[in-house]
């Protein structure tokens, strides 16, 4: 860990300005962030500590729930609203690390965590994402933990979050500050980047801004499931995972948006699917149909060849129990 | 005055069995728990030294060639750097076990990815990382490295067994299976890095280190340091946890004693959690060959078994893979035979259990396929197997309780010895299955020393360098001294882990128990002499209890006897002849039942039996707390752990903890532990043999085997992680 | 305002890169919260800071400014131990001990987050209490890794204090 100064927030446009630099960060739980610093694979030269900024309140927002950026993972999980209304983003957030840890990450930063790519972690390694132009380790090497889907031949790496894969499903949106007073508001399904040419940028943050908060919509009811397929039974990160919120109305499906992680870049949600499913009757033939849109341009690098089969059973499952449908 | 028993003859005297105490084999809690629980008990990187510095490890980016320079100037101008240690006494790979030599010195030559070829030292741990991560070095990295032990000619290892006719007998049976598996790499991943606080007064070199071994250590650092034993003092005196990683020296207790005799000044150097997985003793991955064929009655006429596996050049460690195929089961046509490619691979070496650990699912598995080729009960073709004597040796066994572990377990467990076929049970979208392998573990004893005193107060002191890793050292020879001479647990104090106590085996192979044990109880057997001498009266005719010792007509407490002198015994046990005469090993059996996700061929451990003889039970707690530790292994090993290399430069990848998955507590369901009872006069003059191992001897193969029985698919590849089941299962 | 570590204040670190469990074992002297893997990774580090349980080792010294820090040797003395530290030793929860301690942190802030309702993966409905089955107590000591293997020995020494309590 290279030194650096610390620095404690105070003010939103002072700390936004403080971590504009190259070269500055913000730090809130840090659990990401200190892991990688030790491992030098961030070395920021300053820290902006903002926990001062005191962002963790969870209010209600019109009919929504507004999360501020540090409320804690923990905090989030257990709030009475999240856990009766918006239950798949709790259980997500469950599905997800330890008691410990979710007890110091924060939505923001859980958001903006980074991949946990053998090669990106390793600075002995060739990695585009964490030193651009260095190549890729993984394509030929290690992929078992890697995308399927919207890779690009300069890196397959995956988001490895949970909660975010919950927030794609619910459409939340994210709210950032920029600094000058303002301020603007990403879905949380457009806030993750895809690789492509540029495999070093993973959201659309640009310098100086700094996330204040996520806004969930009005309850929307309907069946609401968390699916994580992992190695272990706890502590470890998805190989694949589908976040849903069916619902049904006679006899057929009238809402279906669905969200996968550990397949691809960024939380992955295909509109397509909810649009094949509302107004059907629910079956296996129809589930099979909304894989072979989810995987249509899937691309396997050996290694994680058997994220595309498991990715489909994984839909159909959750669908299945969704539904009620017995296969 | 000394008490010498080099063990020739079986011991069936059963002494522990008519003294009067009462503890051993008691399930006491351990002496050192309240230590442990409230973090008091001081582990090696932790004792608090004045002046101590900090060194950090660096590590090679290539995997084969040479380091031509380092560039200490990149750091020595860095805050708070004191120097750059790169010299020739360093030892560039982690020491086998038992070696009590250093055979490979020298940092600059690379023989794999992420092995130290310098330490920065630096007076605070955080400026020493920072520095280790920008010394700058020049290396010439040769190409020809090979990371595939499919791609080199592997050398046959020792003499291969062959008895008749293994071809013929195969395609004369009745029934037969020729089948190949493979397992991957383990790694030991003890709690605690490997660490070393290292001091040098000008005569005598002091290291704190965690070590499983202090015997073989002493002369190993000694030997890499070039200094006498004398002047080498190894102190462990709580060790978190080993599994065969610290049974020989690492890179950071050289690095460590190199850099605190350059600079005069303490030094302690810790491994970064990944260079623990990148340096110290990977399980190698194996390649097996099982044929088995059973006549028309379920006996076996072929047993072959053969294994691929790695090493460094240079290196003489082999996982004895076959090493209880041997003489698990009978069959006159035999064939084992192990071969080793040389790659270059990070050190391989003992993990918990070398050889068994992945010799025996595989056994386990293939028995459990020839089973249902014959469609027998999988419990009985074991019963119909279990040899007289040694098959290729003829050698008798001194005890051998393989029968009755499959009984008691089949019975507590609630085996249904109907037919079997997979897929006869769902829960919702689970497959539920069940399995069953036996357990085998060689028996393996050493040379040992302990001195046991007792004090004018009437209480015992014990003193051997043997090592407490977690196994209830501890505890165990407490329990034997006070159960000798007749005192009760809290009025024995044992000292352990330190080189200048009497000398003894350490903690390996199992051994440690029995070896060390022998040592306390021929002490005991000593002092009891001397205690009957003092009161006159033969020592058949002594009771010995609660401090006191009587005879008919009188007795005295045992602080009376000892007057105002402590009175010292040492015992000194040595492995004999009797090995020549006799096969000692620990046999067990596993019963398991899993659920297996239709979906996604997740696979969940329901619930496990282990039923196991390994010889006189000595604290029926902590036995059982191994027992529970080695089946838990067993669900690490059958479903996730595995040591992923890049094919290409051959870097480990995961070389951490989030992502080499060892089991956490939601993979482990309730566990059963039965302790079939036992005596084996060939294990150890106390009729007490291994258990630290024998827990995880075959356990992954009974959860293959239920994963198999669940949902039909026949899994030949450990560890058996979702994608693989996935592939091999059935369609619905 | 300092640091406070089982009600001892501490002045906070001068260069900020130290870690908490860095700063907990070396400037306070106190080596029970170990040191395991550096990285969050398997929980050996666990302390309760202001109540809740988190992993030292991610987390800067100065980032605790004010905080009230709570480490094994503020649970319990091998004389005085805690309810969960005696039924570990009866119940052999531990083989080398080295996870021990971020076992007995993370168990008794555990206790407290079911008493407080707290769902988990493990909780079939999260909008209703959580009952404390086995499962319950596997699945929220999952972020503590014990290779020695003691899970069931651990998960009977958080059900009986737990039955106690209750």
């Amino acid at each position: 860990m290279k030194p650096f100064d610390y620095l404690r927030a105070e003010g939103l446009d002072l700390a936004s300005q403080q971590t504009a630099p190259d070269g500055a960060m913000a730090i809130a739980g840090g659990t990401n962030l200190l892991d990688l610093m030790k491992l030098q694979v961030e070395s920021p030269d300053t820290l902006v500590d903002v926990n001062p900024l005191s962002m963790d309140q969870i209010a209600d927002e019109g009919d929504g729930l507004r999360i501020g950026a540090q409320a804690t993972n923990t905090a989030t999980a257990n709030h009475a609203r999240v856990r009766s209304d918006y239950p798949v983003l709790a259980k997500a957030i469950l599905a997800g690390a330890t008691q410990q840890l979710r007890n110091k990450a924060t939505t923001a930063g859980n958001l903006c965590q980074r991949t946990r790519c053998y090669y990106f972690t390793n600075i002995d390694q060739p990695c585009n994402k964490r030193e651009p132009g260095s190549g890729c380790g993984a394509i030929d090497g290690i992929a078992r933990l890697h995308a399927v889907l919207g890779t690009s031949s300069e890196c397959i790496a995956t988001y490895p979050g949970d909660m975010a894969v919950a927030m794609t499903a619910l459409d939340a949106k994210v709210e950032i500050a920029n600094g000058d007073g303002n301020s603007r508001t990403v879905p949380v399904r457009d806030f993750h980047r895809l690789p492509s040419d540029t495999p070093h940028i993973d959201n659309v943050l640009e310098p100086g801004e700094i996330i204040t908060g996520v806004t969930l919509p009005a309850p929307v009811g309907g069946t609401q499931l968390y699916r994580k397929v992992r190695e272990r039974s706890s502590y470890a990160f998805a190989l694949c995972s589908v976040a849903a919120i069916v619902d049904m109305a006679d006899g057929r499906i009238s809402r279906a948006d669905l969200a996968f992680g550990g397949l691809a870049h960024k939380p992955w949600h295909d509109p397509r699917i909810g649009e094949l499913l509302v107004g059907e009757e629910p079956s296996l033939a129809l589930y099979d149909k909304a894989a072979d849109l989810l995987l249509e341009d899937a691309q396997g690098y050996g290694e994680n060849d058997f994220k595309i089969p498991l990715a489909r059973r994984a839909l159909t499952a959750t669908l299945c129990e969704a539904t009620g449908v017995e296969a | 005055m000394s008490a010498h028993l080099k063990q020739d003859q079986p011991d069936d005297r059963n002494v522990l069995d008519s003294t009067a105490q009462g503890i051993i084999g008691e399930p006491l809690t351990r002496p050192d728990g309240l230590l442990k629980v409230t973090g008091t008990a001081t582990y090696s990187a932790e004792y608090d030294i004045e002046n101590c510095l900090e060194g950090v490890l660096v590590t090679a980016p290539f995997a084969k060639g040479t380091v031509t320079s380092i560039d200490e100037s990149s750091v020595t101008d860095m805050p708070g750097v004191i120097a750059v240690i790169s010299d020739q006494r360093m030892t560039p790979r982690a020491i086998q076990g038992t070696a009590g030599e250093a055979p490979i010195t020298g940092v600059c030559k690379v023989d794999y990815w992420g092995q130290p070829i310098a330490l920065v030292v630096a007076e605070t741990f955080e400026e020493a990382r920072n520095a280790a991560k920008h010394l700058v070095i020049e290396y010439d990295a040769d190409d020809d490295a090979v990371f595939d032990p499919q791609a080199v000619e592997p050398k046959p290892d020792d003499d291969p067994t062959r008895q008749g006719d293994l071809a013929s007998a195969m395609s004369d049976a009745a029934h037969s299976v020729d089948v190949e598996y493979d397992t991957e790499g383990h790694a030991s991943a003890a709690m605690e890095p490997h660490a070393a606080i290292a001091e040098w007064d000008g005569d005598t070199l002091t290291v704190h280190a965690s070590l499983q071994m202090l015997n073989y250590n002493i002369s190993e650092l000694a030997d890499a340091m070039e200094l006498e034993e004398s002047k080498v003092r190894l102190i462990a005196r709580y060790v978190g946890g080993g599994f065969g990683s610290k049974l020989g020296i690492s890179q950071e207790i050289v690095a460590g004693s190199v850099a605190a005799m350059e600079l005069g000044r303490p030094v302690r150097v810790v491994m970064s959690r990944q260079q623990v997985f990148q340096n110290v003793m990977r399980r190698s991955e194996t390649t097996q060959r099982l044929r088995l064929a059973v006549d028309s009655e379920g006996k076996l006429t072929a047993f072959g078994h053969e294994a691929l596996v790695s090493n460094l050049p240079e290196e003489d460690f082999v996982e004895p893979v076959l090493q209880s195929s041997h003489f698990l089961y009978a069959g006159e046509n035999r064939l084992l035979e192990s071969k080793t490619a040389r790659i270059h691979l990070m050190t391989a070496g003992s993990v918990r259990a070398p050889g068994e650990a992945v010799g025996m699912p595989v056994l386990e598995a293939a028995m459990d396929e020839l089973a249902n080729e014959v469609g027998i009960d999988p419990i009985k073709l074991r019963l119909n197997n279990i040899p007289e004597e040694h098959p290729a040796t003829g050698l008798p066994f001194g005890s051998h309780k393989l029968a009755e572990c499959l009984k008691q377990g089949a019975k507590a467990f609630g085996w249904d010895s109907g037919p079997r076929k997979p897929r006869q049970n769902r829960e919702g979208e689970w497959w539920i299955g069940t399995g069953m392998a036996s357990a085998a573990r060689v028996h393996n004893v050493g040379e040992a020393k302990a001195r046991v005193t007792l004090q004018p107060d009437g209480t015992a002191l014990i003193e051997t360098d043997m090592t407490d890793i977690g196994t209830g050292t501890y505890t165990i020879l407490g329990q034997i001294a006070g159960e000798m001479v007749g005192l009760p647990q809290d009025s024995v104090l044992t000292e352990l882990g330190d080189t200048r106590f009497p000398r003894g085996p350490g903690s390996g192979g199992s051994w440690g128990a029995a070896s060390a044990g022998s040592a306390v109880f021929l002490a005991c057997e000593a002092l009891r002499e001397e205690i009957a001498d003092k009161v006159g009266q033969p020592v058949d005719t002594l009771t010995f209890k609660d401090g006191v010792v009587s005879w008919d007509g009188g007795s005295s407490s045992l602080a009376d006897v000892a007057g105002d002198e402590a009175l010292a015994k040492e015992g000194h046990y040595e492995p004999g002849d009797i090995a020549e005469d006799y096969t000692a090993a620990s046999f067990g059996a596993f019963f398991t039942e899993v659920a297996v996700n239709r979906w996604t061929g997740e696979t969940r451990v329901r619930r496990m039996t282990g039923a196991f003889g390994f010889g006189r039970v000595l604290n029926a707690k902590t036995a059982r707390s191994q027992c529970l530790g080695g089946m838990v292994w067993c669900i690490g090993s059958a479903l996730t752990e595995s040591l992923l290399f890049d094919p290409t430069d051959g870097h480990l990848a995961n070389c951490d903890l989030a992502e080499y998955h060892v089991p956490v507590n939601r993979d482990v369901p309730e566990l059963e532990v039965i302790m079939v009872e036992e005596r084996d006069p060939v294990g150890s003059p106390i009729q007490a043999k291994g258990v630290g191992e024998l827990g995880m001897c075959g356990g992954a193969g009974a959860i293959g085997n239920a994963i198999y029985n669940a949902c039909g698919a026949r899994l030949r590849s450990f560890p058996m992680t979702p994608d693989k089941v996935l592939a091999a299962m059935p369609d619905d | 305002m300092p640091l406070k570590i089982n009600n001892h204040p501490y002045d906070l670190p001068g260069d900020p890169r130290v870690s908490l469990l860095d700063f907990i074992r070396r400037e306070a002297g106190l080596t029970g919260t170990k040191k395991g893997c550096d990285h969050g990774q398997c929980g050996a580090c666990t302390v309760i800071v202001n109540g809740k349980r988190i992993n030292s080792c991610l987390t800067l010294a100065v980032m605790h400014d004010g905080d009230e820090v709570t480490t094994i040797e503020g649970l319990g003395t091998p004389t005085e131990p805690s309810a969960l530290q005696q039924a570990f030793v009866e119940h052999d929860g531990y083989q080398c001990g080295y996870c021990t301690p971020g076992q007995i942190c993370s168990a008794t802030a555990m206790l407290d987050e079911i008493a407080a309702g707290m769902p988990s993966d493990a909780t079939d409905d999260v909008s209703g209490a959580p009952t404390l089955t086995d499962e319950e107590i596997r699945e929220r000591m999952s972020g503590n890794l014990c290779r020695c293997g003691a899970y069931p020995n651990i998960v009977a020494a958080i059900r009986e204090v737990a039955g106690a309590a209750s």
